[in-house]
Parts: C-alpha cells; structure tokens; sequence
C-alpha cells in the first residue's frame, strides 16, 4: 500500500505499534482542515510494526504530548518534498492534563480548577509521579 | 517569598542555619520573644492534630507574635465546599504566615501556589510533614551532636510512616549515614524510598524483621506508631501492631549515649518504662518542635 508523498507537512515516523489512534486523538488531528494519513502497522526493521501519521500541513505539535504517549516517535518536517528537520523525541519533563492521578487522597481529586500535572522522576524507568501528592502515575 | 512544602526543599546548609537558630534560641530566649511583634501566624487546620497546631501557635507567641485559624474543617468554610485555593487567598490578605494541615496529599502545595505569604506544610495526609523532620533533625542533633557518620534504625509501620520516609531523605544528604529499617514484611519501607532517594545518594542500608539484630550498633532508634486507620481489616492491625515493642531489656541492649526517639503519640509501641531511661528522648524531642518551629518562622518570615 503507498500513501503519497507530502510536499509540505509532517510525518510522525517510528510510532510503536497500536498508539497511532491515540496520537490522532490526543493532538486532535481530527480537527484539522488538511488532509491526514494513519498508517497501522506498517514493517520496520528496526521496530518490526510501526505506525506512521502524515500530516499534510506544518502544524504546531505538543512534542510533550508526544513524547510521553509515543517516545520512539520521530518528527519529520517535511519542506518542498524534502526533510528539512528530523527531531527525535523523549520523555518530556512535565505532563499536564493529560495523566490524571488514581490517588483518592489527592488533592486533585477534590479541588476544582486544578489541573493534572505530571513530572518525570525516573528517566530510565520512565516514571511520573503527580507533583501534588507524588504518587506514581499507573 | 519562601514556602516549606517538602524538606528536600531545605538545602543542607539552611537545615544547618535553622538548628543552629533553634539552639541560639534555646540558649537565649528572651533575645527572640518579640521578634514577630504585630505579627499573624494562620492556623489552617483542615483535619485535626492538637499537638501540631499547639507547637506552632507556642512558637509563634514565645516569637511575639499572634495567633488565629481554626482546628477541624467543620469550623471552616471548605465545610461550605470552598477550594483550598480560595481559602488561601482570602486568608493570606490576613496573616503573614501560614500553618497548613490538610487531609488531602498536595493541598498546602496547592495553598502555596495562591498565597501572598510563606506557606508553611503542617502535614498533608499520609504525604510530607516537614516540621516534624525538622523537630527530629534538631533532637538528633542536640543528642548526638551531627548528623554525619551516624547509624539509624527506623522501627514500626515503615510503610505509611511519612516521618520515616522524610527523616530518612533528609539524614541521605549526609556523609556516612547508615540506615537500619525494622519491620514487619507488610509495612516494609516502599521500594522507590530505597532505590530513587538512597540508593542514588550511596546509603547504607539494611532491611530486618528483627528489632534486636542491630540494637548494639544503633546510635538513634526512631519508633513509630503503627496506624490504625492505615488498616483495611481489623485482624492484621491486631496482628501487627504489637510486633515491635520497645521495653526496658531491650533499651539495655542500647549503646549508653544511643537515643530512642518517637513522632508521639505512641500506642504501646514504647513501655511506659522506658521513660525513666535516660536514652528515652522522645519528650525532648516534643520540645525541639516548638524551638524549631520558631527557627522556621523567622526565616521564612525574614526575621534576622
Ligand atoms: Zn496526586
């Protein structure tokens, strides 16, 4: 299967298999006049099955969001049919609003207009603890 | 401003200058008795703790100072379903400084994101209660005399002590500090305690079920209360809440110049007899409370 290529966007490469839905909908691609391509379980050598998204516009991206759902993700800007910058994620220091804490003793459960956030405590590891009460998001 | 949420906030060095403040005031009292003249301290005691709530307004009196606040939430307007951060606003147009105790994790952090002055975290559920690290950093150190090259046992319910867990972040900041964790498999000290604070900070550590194993090499051993309302069934609070209690023939075991500490109240984990030792500091230790308290609220207040 080819989905042509874009002369001017984004291409969200190396996507671990299965979260490329989750991307569309976290970065509400949905919402987007241009056209936008989801590519499941595409062949990789490196990852055996990625996803691929195509953008077929250069948008801003919340990377953090990216980088703490889809960490592998490359990010192609794609210019006059050429990459003309590759960045490769990681795992962003702070998330907001986008884990909520499980915690029922937080203060976050009660208190209204709070908002969810988020910090990496164990980059290895890969962990996240809510900066109010520290517990470790599941 | 400064707020005091977490102790990992204090540098070694300011945990240094607030014992030594502390001890100066212990020394000289009445150099410091109206250091805070027509100053308010705020008692926001959102869920009761007389014993906190009492060592903060001693302090801030013996500083000078005023007191106002409430001690439990139904006295409060959050009884009307006002947030934490309303509250705070409000209140800090009142007062110059604020004690907070909350039952909710993170809600006098949240405080110090609203306040126009010092927030100081009097204890929020099951999370921080950096005054009572610090009321145990300054017993240790009128004690023992340092913080370095000291053996610790901790002993009890490791696993929700919050006192625990503070002072054992607190004492890793130090050189040669070695940590003995006493207790039973189920309220162990939680792994992320071990592997992301004292692991990364070289400590020396030892995990027993055994409270006499180490009681020779101890020089303080902090007990702690093993908490009812952290149980789901009666039966294993029953079970467990008697597996370590501190007597008189175990004290003996103690080096002479070693010292028992306890965040107080106590259940039965310490005999009554115990008291009369001299090695027992726990009462002391309620004392250093109020003089650190006082250390803290010039600081944060920016009392020279
Ligand atoms: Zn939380």
């Amino acid at each position: 299967m080819i989905i042509g290529n874009i002369t001017n966007g984004i291409v969200l490469d190396h996507i671990q298999a299965g979260k490329g839905m989750e991307i569309y909908e976290v970065l509400k691609l949905s919402e987007l006049s241009c056209t936008v391509a989801m590519i499941n379980n595409a062949d990789s050598v490196k990852m055996g099955k990625k996803d691929i998204v195509k953008i077929n516009e250069v948008i801003d991206l919340d990377l953090d969001i990216l980088g703490y759902i889809a960490p592998t993700t490359t990010v192609n800007i794609i210019k006059d049919g050429k990459v003309e910058h590759r960045k490769r994620l990681q795992l962003p220091e702070r998330v907001v609003d986008v884990i909520t804490c499980k915690n029922p003793r937080c203060i976050t459960s009660v208190e209204r207009g709070l908002k969810q956030s988020f910090k990496l405590t164990n980059r290895e590891k890969g962990t996240y603890r809510c900066i109010y009460c520290e517990s470790e998001a599941k | 401003m400064r707020h005091l949420i977490d102790i990992l906030e204090l540098s070694v060095e300011e945990i240094d200058e607030l014992v030594a403040v502390a001890n100066d005031i212990i020394a000289n009292p009445e150099k410091y008795q109206e250091k805070c003249r027509h100053k308010k301290l705020a008692t926001l005691f959102f869920e009761p703790s007389t014993r906190t709530r009492l060592s903060f307004e001693a302090a801030m009196y013996e500083l000078g100072g005023n007191v106002l606040g409430f001690s439990e939430a139904q006295s409060s307007s959050s009884a009307k379903g006002e947030s934490v951060a309303d509250t705070i606003k409000v209140v800090s147009s009142y007062a110059d400084i604020i004690a907070m105790r909350h039952p909710k994790e993170g809600a006098p952090m949240v405080a110090s994101m609203k306040s126009d002055v010092p927030v100081i975290n009097a204890g929020d559920g099951g999370h921080n209660h950096p005054t009572q690290t610090l009321t145990d950093l300054l017993t240790i150190n009128r004690e023992i005399g340092h913080f370095d090259n000291i053996t610790i046992g901790f002993c009890g319910d490791l696993k929700f002590g919050r006192t625990v867990h503070s002072l054992a972040s607190a004492l890793s900041r130090y050189e040669n500090v070695k940590m003995i964790f006493i207790s039973p498999e189920e309220l162990r000290i939680p792994e992320h305690i071990l592997k992301e604070t004292l692991e990364p900070a070289g400590i020396e550590y030892v995990e027993t079920t055994d409270l006499m194993q180490y009681m020779g090499e101890l020089d303080v051993l902090y007990m702690t209360r093993v908490q009812k309302e952290r149980f789901f069934n009666e039966a294993d609070y029953i079970r467990l809440k008697d597996s370590y209690i501190l007597d008189l023939e175990k004290v003996h075991c103690m080096k002479e110049d070693a010292c028992v500490l306890h965040p107080l109240p106590r259940v039965n984990e310490i005999a009554i007899e115990v008291d009369e030792d001299p090695r027992a500091k726990y009462f002391i230790q309620a004392k250093c409370g109020k003089y650190i308290r006082m250390a803290l609220i010039l600081k944060l207040l920016e009392i020279k």
